[in-house]
């Protein structure tokens, strides 16, 4: 197929994952905030919400301060933020636009009835909470029937693999980040300086990778930050995991492998950093500094992007 | 101006035969039956995302082009006759191109004034003596047809470059089938689903001789900002080929290639729907940021086939167009089937003084121009329009024709008032191969939907209709 194709379908999944992640993102921050201060404490979770959206030095070059409003607005709406979840509803549009003779029928009327719809949201924006909170919810039902009508209805060939390419790398990136962001929240027991007002913290932190049920039915216990942290990392059984993540990452270039006759860099440095993962023990992580350990992953996350583009997208 | 002929309702005010089930369905239709399916059918136009842009329009970068919901229909006996016609016309047309580019026996026969090809700036001298395969030039042509009485078709315009609207032809067609399942039950109308298997035939049967015995079509794109960008993506999925746009194309040792994840891999045919200047930065526009360098020189090594050729543009211009009868006569040895609108050419001293002096009555064009901008309809036009133009005309005379203006024909049409008569014309689809034309038995019909106005191009608020060719 085209490398522009490729390119655009990689792309096409990386914009609509990103966007269901905002969408959460901005959700499980105004639930957070919506307690009283003796339950959070007094950090500013619009400030991490920016962090774990990776926009926080652009933000602050337009904005003075993280304030609900100014966030929410940033985040969602705002056509200055490249990664707004607008801009990426635009983008996945364009993209779709531009690939349409690989999408099928079903993801195309996806992307673009969304698209269509939204347009009044964009010219209006959300003048309530209940509005917001209207839109934050059609943003991430539109990523679902998106991968959904990926899933159902595309051929299992290059295309197909390509845009679970650009889905799972996306998705590792954004879990990866909201672990850099909050990884001072999950440190085990004994190097814990938070106390009860972190549970709150905790549940924010699996909603806005919906993990929050799934934490209970894989440990069947209270929220434990250690026990989080290896559901996010390690637990190839939830989708949203960098373990789960990387299985998939790898299946996917394998099969592309497997297509073209060829393996490459993009399946060896796949391969490497799945190996880790799959080796590694949260006691391992916790002793070696679960900071380091996530950036490096993340460094590791980009890398591969990088590889993927010069092996196949250009 | 006269009254126009109504295509349903004939001069004698009876239904004309091919209407008769239409006519009958229509009274039996309550208006708001047919209003509620006017809306479900631009809903589904716009989910499936059939738009065009409208350049400098930023309000409405991407419009739908609005549907009439009636069809339009033409009898077995007057399509046989459109076909033969059409047929005749469009080998004449690539004799014609053929001849300019090599012996050129019509110009030392004095049928069509050297200059007049020469001075041309749509005349390509990179096309001298270069053979394509077949001597096929325009292998899709857009012929727009008009007609202004039960008797006879009038070629309005040929399109011999890069003619757009096949997909709405398409398009048009399943979504009535979706609509009105049971008014095509009551008619016996011929199918059009066979235009994008017949196009592919024809595109792979001009495959260069250095091609493998399954030669790669790709269709070149400008890319999504294109006005037809729908058309593009919708006629390579539908041929199942790639779309490419220039950055996906490179040119090695004069083969061309496109990029694909598993490496460079060659591209036999390219139906471009990208116009001559943007084709190749090296041999036209330098600032093209569309083309593909050194495309134009694995072209000359006849490694490649565009299609259309390079330079049709010499055919379908308007000046040029005047001589079509002639043309026709002077390749076939045959009468042309179908009439050319009375011309003048204001490039002659005589023409121009008869236009300069009835310039309220006529309709100016130039000779480039296309999509109904740039042009003069006298009678619609105000006295301070009607004189700048003069101006116009006397600084140029050789950049424009006249016409009469045609009392086209009138369909019903669903407006806000109700069923009433609107102007329309017709855009036959003539793709030609290797040995062999065809046509698919339809095309485009656009209607004007303001009262009284003759102008039906979409980006100046024309429509479109279904056309039905019926079988018997």
């Amino acid at each position: 197929m085209l490398s522009r194709t490729a390119e655009n379908l990689y792309w096409l999944a990386r914009y609509v994952e990103r966007a269901e992640y905002l969408a959460r993102t901005i959700e499980a921050t105004l639930r957070v905030t919506a307690l009283p201060n003796t339950y959070i404490g007094k950090t500013n979770e619009w400030d991490s919400a920016l962090l774990t959206a990776g926009v926080s030095a652009s933000f602050y070059e337009i904005y003075g301060e993280a304030d609900e409003h100014n966030v929410v607005e940033y985040l969602s709406f705002s056509p200055a933020n490249p990664s707004s979840i607008r801009n990426c509803i635009e983008n996945a549009r364009l993209n779709s636009r531009s690939v349409r003779t690989a999408l099928t029928s079903e993801m195309w009327d996806n992307i673009n009835s969304a698209w269509i719809d939204l347009q009044e949201v964009w010219g209006k924006g959300t003048k309530t909470r209940e509005e917001l909170a209207k839109f934050l919810r059609f943003v991430q039902e539109t990523s679902l029937r998106f991968d959904g009508s990926a899933y159902r209805t595309m051929l299992r060939n290059d295309a197909y693999w390509f845009s679970r390419l650009g889905l799972h790398l996306e998705r590792a990136d954004n879990t990866a980040r909201i672990l850099d962001v909050k990884y001072h929240l999950l440190l085990p027991e004994e190097e814990h300086v938070g106390g009860p007002l972190d549970y709150y913290q905790w549940t924010s932190i699996l909603r806005s990778v919906s993990a929050l049920t799934a934490y209970h039915w894989v440990y069947r216990e209270t929220l434990k930050p250690w026990l989080i942290a290896d559901l996010l990392i390690l637990n190839d059984s939830l989708p949203r995991s960098l373990a789960s993540c990387y299985g998939n990452l790898v299946r996917n270039l394998d099969q592309i492998g497997v297509a073209y006759g060829r393996q490459g860099a993009a399946q060896r440095h796949a391969r490497g950093v799945r190996n880790r993962l799959e080796h590694s023990h949260m006691d391992d992580i916790f002793q070696r500094g679960v900071h380091e350990f996530i950036q490096e992953f993340i460094l590791d996350n980009g890398q591969l992007g990088e590889i993927i583009t010069k092996q196949y997208l250009i | 101006m006269a009254v126009a002929f109504d295509e349903m309702n004939g001069p004698g005010g009876d239904i004309r035969p091919a209407y008769r089930e239409l006519s009958r369905w229509l009274r039996e239709t309550p208006p708001e039956a047919l209003e509620y399916r006017r809306q479900e059918a631009e809903l589904l136009f716009r989910r499936i995302g059939i738009t065009f842009a409208v350049y400098g329009d930023a309000e409405a970068q991407e419009r739908l082009i609005p549907f009439d919901v009636i069809p339009r229909i033409i009898s077995a006996r007057e399509w046989a006759v459109l076909e033969k016609g059409l047929k005749q016309r469009v080998r004449a047309l690539n004799m014609f191109l053929r001849d300019i580019y090599h012996g050129r026996d019509i110009l030392r026969a004095n049928i069509i004034p050297d200059d007049l090809i020469f001075q041309n700036p749509v005349f390509r001298p990179e096309m001298n003596g270069q053979d394509v395969p077949h001597d096929v030039y325009v292998h899709i042509a857009g012929i727009d047809i008009v007609r202004i009485d039960p008797e006879e078709f009038f070629v309005l315009e040929d399109n011999a470059r890069t003619p757009s609207g096949v997909s709405y032809m398409l398009e048009n067609r399943e979504i009535m089938m979706r609509l009105f399942p049971d008014l095509f039950a009551r008619h016996r109308v011929a199918p059009v689903e066979k235009y994008p298997d017949e196009l592919l035939s024809a595109l792979r049967s001009v495959a260069p001789a250095s091609a493998s015995s399954e030669p790669t079509v790709a269709l070149m794109t400008p890319g999504v900002y294109n006005s037809a960008y729908y058309e593009h993506s919708f006629l390579a999925d539908k041929l199942g080929i790639e779309l490419v746009e220039g950055r996906d194309l490179i040119v090695k040792n004069d083969e061309v290639f496109m990029r694909t994840t598993e490496g460079l891999k060659r591209v036999d045919v390219i139906y471009r729907r990208v116009d001559d200047d943007f084709l190749d930065p090296l041999t036209f526009r330098p600032d093209s940021a569309l083309g593909v360098p050194g495309l134009m020189s694995a072209y000359a090594a006849g490694n490649v086939t565009l299609a259309n050729a390079v330079g049709t543009g010499i055919a379908d211009d308007k000046a040029v167009y005047s001589y079509m009868p002639e043309i026709v006569k002077f390749y076939l040895g045959e009468t042309p089937i179908l009439k050319n609108v009375p011309t003048w050419r204001c490039r002659e001293p005589k023409d121009l003084a008869y236009v300069l002096d009835n310039l309220g009555e006529l309709v100016v064009k130039e000779v480039h121009g296309s999509g109904g901008y740039g042009m003069l309809i006298g009678p619609a036009a105000t006295k301070a329009t009607i004189e700048a133009f003069r101006d116009k005309l006397k600084r140029e005379p050789e950049g424009f024709i006249a016409q009469p203006t045609l009392a086209l024909s009138t369909c019903p049409t669903c407006t806000a008032q109700g069923l009433a008569p609107r102007h329309v014309d017709l855009r036959p689809f003539v793709l030609t191969g290797s040995n062999h034309v065809t046509i698919v038995p339809g095309g485009l019909t656009r209607v004007a939907l303001k009262e009284g106005s003759l102008v039906v191009n979409s980006s100046q608020g024309g429509g479109t209709k279904d056309t039905w060719i019926l079988d018997e």
